[in-house]
């Protein structure tokens, strides 16, 4: 298989070979433990390569269309189906390529991680077929043109999560926050499933750049979008619908906590694809824009506030993921309320919604290096308590390093990603509306003190004679941190060649409706 | 040069290069300060052991400051805000899903009025 094949059919094999290795998975472990977790990493290295080489065939070329069941993969109208894109069809545009190349990289540093952290645990056969299957609804979710695949790629993000959640299957808790997401990630799931419905009785399609085309924002419309709109919002972990988030984040294996944030972000993707691509400037901009502003300042300060009296680490970093989305919510909130405008577009809208889009593959780097490093606490003490832990800094000093580098980025402390997306974010929302701006600042300043509150209660201290026999963390869980705290530091150090590269063509891909459509109907609408 | 390392924000720019020169610079500052200061300074001598006031050192576990003793302040001055927003963190599913259809109503309420 030569490379111009693999890149021809990149769309597919991004999901066929996580899929592949999903369900071979359990057979390959019956060849030893050690056999499939070099099977699991291929598949993950794999399925990373493939997303790069997509997103450079998107960056270099444009938008990558993928029919699938047709004769070419361009080959989006059937000559007999009267001019509607009936097939799936896989729209993999700037933004979505970027969704997928992050999504891969914390994938394979999720992965590597896994096979110490988990190394102790039985079952661990169906933790990776799992993780797996995640990987596929998560980059299924990002790359699919088509709102019915959409939602399947979603029903399985939610399964797949909810059973990892679970996974520690001994404890009652775990079982507990698994049956809570499950359960409302199905009522989402539904509601995403009625919406659609919706949509299909009014345009006769599920392609959403047919229904983009055909869009009247009618009030089944309307009804639809706050649907779509909201179960999304719930999925991404918006307040006041965020209360899932720190039960299922805290109860699930650290591994899983870091991928849950990027399946989380996924559907952030989905609340931005709909607003943006399947409605456009047909919806009120500025009054959801103003709704994902409110959501997205609410879920700053109630996260950030909720953060700092927790006790448990994964559940106070639980709060953090919750309080660092609202950022992407004001920044892409913004764009949308200006979008209408050009020149508040090229002002302060576009610079916004960079902020918040750059802000996405930021939180995914650095909160998924703090949830690792909190595993790694809990792989070596065995507890989570922050009022039982102290000291570690004496023992675990690459851990300790690694964590000061994900807390100084998330509280945007230079010359960490955190700071650049922040920076952004801060700048243009002030030309916006100054209160916003202070908040998000205010905000930051308490996720730095939440931060020094737990590098205190775990690092710091005299050597506790409870934890004098604890040791540093195996070599692959320090490599699967290492990797994500080395991009931490790359995208702050560089941030203009990360904004040049992967987020003003993300932006711009994400504003350009009509060139969205235009890929698939070719100009017809 | 200066500007392929530069962020632009669209009213500022941010240039972790140079940060990051100027952070070095300043440590080297801080080095020979603490270079040209008192050298009698033994590790692992009786120097390093901590004296309170002739009164015997407590055990390890006591005198690390907890997670729990920090931030007492700031969570009693916004007691007022903590005592309505905590109970609202139930853990009870039906409580999750009353939130997630009131917001949904109201959302509706407002797309469909506006």
């Amino acid at each position: 298989m030569n490379a111009d094949l693999i890149i021809q059919n990149a769309p597919a094999l991004l999901l066929a070979i996580p899929m592949l290795g999903a369900f071979t998975t359990p057979l390959i472990g019956k060849a030893g433990a050690a056999v499939r977790n070099l099977w699991v990493l291929l598949v993950m290295a794999a399925t990373a390569v493939v997303a790069f080489l997509l997103a450079g065939e998107v960056l270099t070329a444009g938008t990558v269309i993928y029919t699938f069941g047709a004769s070419a993969p361009g080959l989006t109208l059937p000559l007999d189906s009267g001019g509607i894109p009936i097939r799936i069809i896989f729209t993999v545009d700037a933004m979505s390529a970027f969704m997928a190349v992050f999504a891969s990289i914390v994938g394979f540093a999720v992965m590597l991680y896994s096979i110490t952290s988990q190394s102790r645990n039985s079952g661990q056969d169906g933790y990776y077929a799992l993780l797996q299957l995640l990987m596929v609804g998560i980059l299924g979710m990002v790359t699919t043109g088509d709102m019915f695949n959409f939602f399947v790629f979603l029903e399985i993000n939610s399964l797949a999560g909810a059973a990892l959640v679970a996974y520690r299957v001994d404890r009652g808790v775990a079982v507990e926050a698994g049956l809570k997401y499950a359960i409302l990630s199905t009522l989402g799931g539904l509601l995403v499933l009625f919406a659609i419905a919706l949509l299909y009785g009014q345009y006769d399609a599920l392609n959403i750049a047919m229904i983009a085309s055909r869009m009247q924002f009618s009030f089944l419309d309307k009804i639809a979008l706050v649907m779509l709109f909201i179960a999304l919002a719930m999925k991404s972990g918006a307040v006041p619908m965020h209360f899932w988030t720190p039960d299922a984040y805290s109860m699930a294996p650290s591994s899983i906590t870091a991928i849950l944030v990027v399946a989380s972000q996924a559907s952030l993707y989905g609340v931005f694809r709909i607003a943006f691509t399947l409605y456009g400037l047909t919806l009120d901009y500025a009054t959801i824009g103003w709704i994902i502003i409110i959501l997205g300042v609410l879920s700053m300060f109630v996260g950030v506030t909720m953060a700092i009296p927790q006790k448990d680490v994964k559940r106070l970093m639980a709060y953090h993921a919750v309080s660092q989305t609202g950022y992407m919510l004001l920044g892409v909130g913004v764009g949308l309320a200006v979008l209408g405008s050009p020149e508040l577009m090229e002002q302060y809208g576009q610079v916004a919604m960079e902020g918040g889009i750059f802000h996405i593959i930021n939180h995914a780097m650095y909160k998924g290096l703090l949830f690792l490093t909190a595993g790694a606490i809990f792989y070596q003490t065995g507890t989570r308590n922050l009022n039982k832990l102290g000291g570690l800094g004496h023992s675990m000093k690459l851990t300790m390093i690694f964590f000061i580098i994900g807390a100084l980025a998330i509280a945007g402390i230079p010359p960490f990603n955190g700071f650049a997306s922040k920076l952004m974010i801060y700048e243009s929302v002030f030309l916006f509306n100054p209160i916003l701006a202070i908040i998000a600042m205010v905000v930051s300043i308490l996720t730095l003190a939440s931060f020094v509150k737990v590098f205190h209660s775990i690092f710091m201290g005299p050597r506790l004679p409870e934890y004098g026999e604890v040791r540093e963390v195996p070599l692959p869980m320090l490599v699967g941190m290492g990797i994500l705290a080395l991009l931490v530091v790359l995208f702050g150090v560089f941030p203009q060649q990360v904004v040049d590269i992967l987020i003003t063509p993300a932006t711009t891909a994400l504003i350009d409706q009509g060139g969205y459509i235009a890929s698939v109907l070719g100009g017809a609408s | 040069m200066i500007s392929s390392i530069t962020l632009e924000t669209g009213t500022g720019f941010w240039s972790p290069v140079l940060w990051i020169v100027a952070f070095v610079i300043a440590l080297i500052i801080a080095y020979i300060i603490w270079a040209l200061g008192e050298s009698s300074y033994r590790k692992d001598t009786r120097q390093v052991k901590p004296y309170l006031s002739g009164n015997p050192e407590p055990a390890k576990g006591d005198v690390h400051v907890r997670a729990g003793n920090l931030y007492w302040g700031f969570t009693e001055a916004l007691k007022g805000y903590y005592s309505r927003v905590v109970p609202l963190h139930t853990g009870i599913l039906n409580d999750y899903v009353l939130w997630f259809l009131a917001v949904m109503a109201l959302v509706l309420v407002i797309v469909g009025v506006v």
